[in-house]
């Protein structure tokens, strides 16, 4: 087991907690960023699906994760930042600045979303912001003029300065794009959480009697978390429509939201990690499952099976098995795994065992 | 003039009235005691300082400033820290954590210079775990620094939200039933700890407690109340022996 001698108290802020992590995870940088030159233009095209669907779970996470406020209506603010960049662009917006402002807009429009929504709670929340969701579909049609409504749009490539980046001519450059989009809005992800904003949002979603008994702002942290997360959010549904190349009213439907708050919970809820692992899941679930349809296919002899709806039923049953087996995730399973093999032979059963929760304060409100 | 002014205040859900006309002064520098039977009112006037309930009538007071003017989360950055009946920690979190967010109130910096962690966010949040550390010191927390909340026993659950409260550096502590559920050795430390944040940090405190051992040995002043009125108001002896309040726990003479 590592342990960690501190001697001030610069350590306890740090991201890193020793060298070696931060070895690890420069690694991991380092080895994203050579990729590239390891992978044929095809797998490279799934790591940026991937990565992009990471920055929408980095939007999510921070709202349901580490807020614990429920949203089944995220693809509607993925369509928003997508229409939002690409309307901007076809006005002639550059790219650089197009594509914050995006965001932007995407983050506003989401805190005045969340002046309503301060009221609801849990089950409440999650069925209203749904409406959001299918609600955005009739927006889309109804501002046909701008947004092409039911016939789309089709992304332009993007202009940086020199180059013209594009999804299928330079996917090693749209790679790249991606993966500083990832970077940076995984950074600044962190540094809030280490702040007094990441706390108060903790505090709201463990409790909102003691958080307000400490001076949190209730209703200020919920539309801060709104806003910050809708325009993460709104920054990975710009990705996304260049990624796509066209889009319309339906690319971003209900079953996108679902979608989204799936992959969180499967990847943990209330880590960065978990939306990491979610996108790994979501991403290359359904490569693995063509992959395997035709492999089973060969088995059995004859074509490859097409079995309508395959993809959301094996989506359905990851699910399942992890709200029964491990509703920390798959980031929480690795955290096990990791203090396992840490403390060998001293891992004991109950260790991550809740401990019968007491009672709480009969809740106020 | 008083710290803490409660002036006939009043508070009814429907047809019940949870406290009937109270009227009571908490004095600077003081340890004072509201005690009586289960549903007497005690928490819930806790929870009109803490800005939870709306008064039907009266006006509360704290430090000049009227609190019915400040909304819940101005209480405590007027200078009210509060600890709750049953823990109302923040699960799962450390204990480090926990006390970092009772640091909110002094927070100077707003979210964008936290996004880019600029040099002010990282002195003060150096400035927090500083104060922090010295509550952890003066509590004996450094065992459960790094601990998360959910897999601690309960009695150190009680210490860590007695630390939470006094991180926010307050003008007034409000313990509600510090001493419920702890061991006799837990409570005699209790005892020692309440006596010298009064000393001291020189911390007004308000609490609700049942263990009369532990009323008498710490406060100077005690409010007896049934039913969301005063019974009794003066020192521990003056209420333990006061009739109205032994009829009250024990019932009239039949």
């Amino acid at each position: 087991m590592r342990v960690h001698f501190k001697t001030s108290y610069e350590q306890d802020i740090r991201f890193f907690e020793d060298r070696w992590t931060l070895f690890l995870y420069a690694s991991l940088v380092i080895l994203a960023f050579v990729l590239p030159y390891i992978i044929d233009d095809f797998y490279l095209g799934e790591m940026t699906n991937v990565l992009i669907w990471a920055v929408a779970g980095l939007g999510l996470m921070l709202l349901t994760g580490h807020t614990g406020q429920a949203s089944l209506g995220h693809a509607a603010f993925l369509a928003m930042g997508c229409y939002a960049y690409h309307i901007l662009v076809k006005y002639g917006v550059t790219f650089i600045i197009a594509f914050p402002l995006a965001g932007i807009i995407t983050g506003v429009v989401g805190m005045f979303i969340a002046i309503p929504a301060l009221r609801l709670r849990g089950i409440y929340l999650a069925i209203a912001t749904m409406a959001m969701s299918i609600l955005v579909d009739d927006i889309i049609v109804l501002t046909a003029p701008w947004s092409g409504g039911v016939s789309g749009m089709f992304s332009d490539p993007l202009n940086l300065y020199w180059i013209q980046i594009d999804r299928w001519g330079t996917p090693v450059a749209f790679y790249y794009v991606v993966l500083v989009v990832v970077i940076l809005v995984t950074l600044g992800y962190a540094n809030i959480l280490r702040s007094p904003t990441g706390r108060s949002f903790v505090a709201v979603r463990d409790s909102e009697v003691s958080a307000q008994a400490m001076g949190v702002d209730i209703a200020k942290t919920k539309m801060l978390s709104f806003a910050l997360s809708c325009g993460i959010t709104g920054l990975a549904g710009a990705l996304m429509g260049m990624f796509s190349g066209v889009f319309n009213n339906e690319t971003f439907s209900v079953v996108i939201s679902v979608q989204l708050l799936m992959m969180i919970v499967i990847g943990g809820l209330g880590s960065i990690h978990g939306a990491f692992f979610g996108a790994i899941v979501i991403g290359f679930l359904p490569q693995f499952l063509s992959i395997s349809k035709g492999w089973v296919g060969d088995v059995i002899g004859g074509s490859a099976v097409a079995i309508p709806g395959l993809e959301f039923g094996v989506f359905g049953m990851i699910l399942i098995a992890f709200i029964l087996f491990e509703p920390a995730g798959i980031y929480g399973r690795w955290f096990k795994i990791r203090t396992w093999l840490e403390l060998f032979p001293f891992y004991r059963k109950g260790m991550f065992k809740r401990q019968k929760s007491f009672l709480k304060t009969e809740r106020l409100q | 003039m008083s710290l803490l002014e409660f002036e006939n205040v009043t508070l009814k859900f429907g047809g019940v009235i949870a406290v009937n006309d109270l009227s009571f002064n908490v004095e600077k520098g003081e340890v004072f005691a509201l005690v009586g039977p289960n549903g007497a009112g005690k928490s819930t006037a806790f929870n009109l300082i803490s800005r939870f309930y709306e008064p039907s009538a009266g006006r509360i007071h704290f430090d000049g400033h009227d609190l019915l003017a400040h909304k819940p989360s101005e209480v405590a950055t007027l200078g009210v820290a509060r600890t709750f009946q049953n823990n109302e920690l923040f699960d799962h979190s450390t204990v480090l954590q926990n006390l970092l967010i009772g640091r909110h109130r002094h927070r100077k910096t707003n979210f964008l210079a936290e996004i880019f962690f600029s040099p002010s966010v990282r002195k003060q949040e150096l400035q927090n775990r500083h104060m922090v550390e010295e509550i952890i010191d003066f509590l004996d927390l450094q065992p459960y620094r790094d601990k998360m909340i959910a897999g601690l026993p309960y009695g150190v659950r009680k210490v860590v939200e007695l630390a939470r409260a006094l991180a926010t550096g307050p003008k007034i502590l409000m313990l509600d039933e510090p001493a419920s559920g702890l061991s006799v050795e837990e409570t005699t430390d209790m005892r020692w700890w309440i006596d010298d944040i009064r000393r001291q940090m020189g911390i007004t405190i308000l609490m609700v407690e049942h263990d009369m051992g532990l009323v008498s040995s710490v406060c100077d002043r005690v409010l007896a109340l049934a039913n969301g009125a005063k019974l009794a108001e003066g020192t521990p002896e003056q209420v333990q022996t006061n009739p109205a309040v032994i009829e009250a726990y024990l019932g009239g003479a039949a």
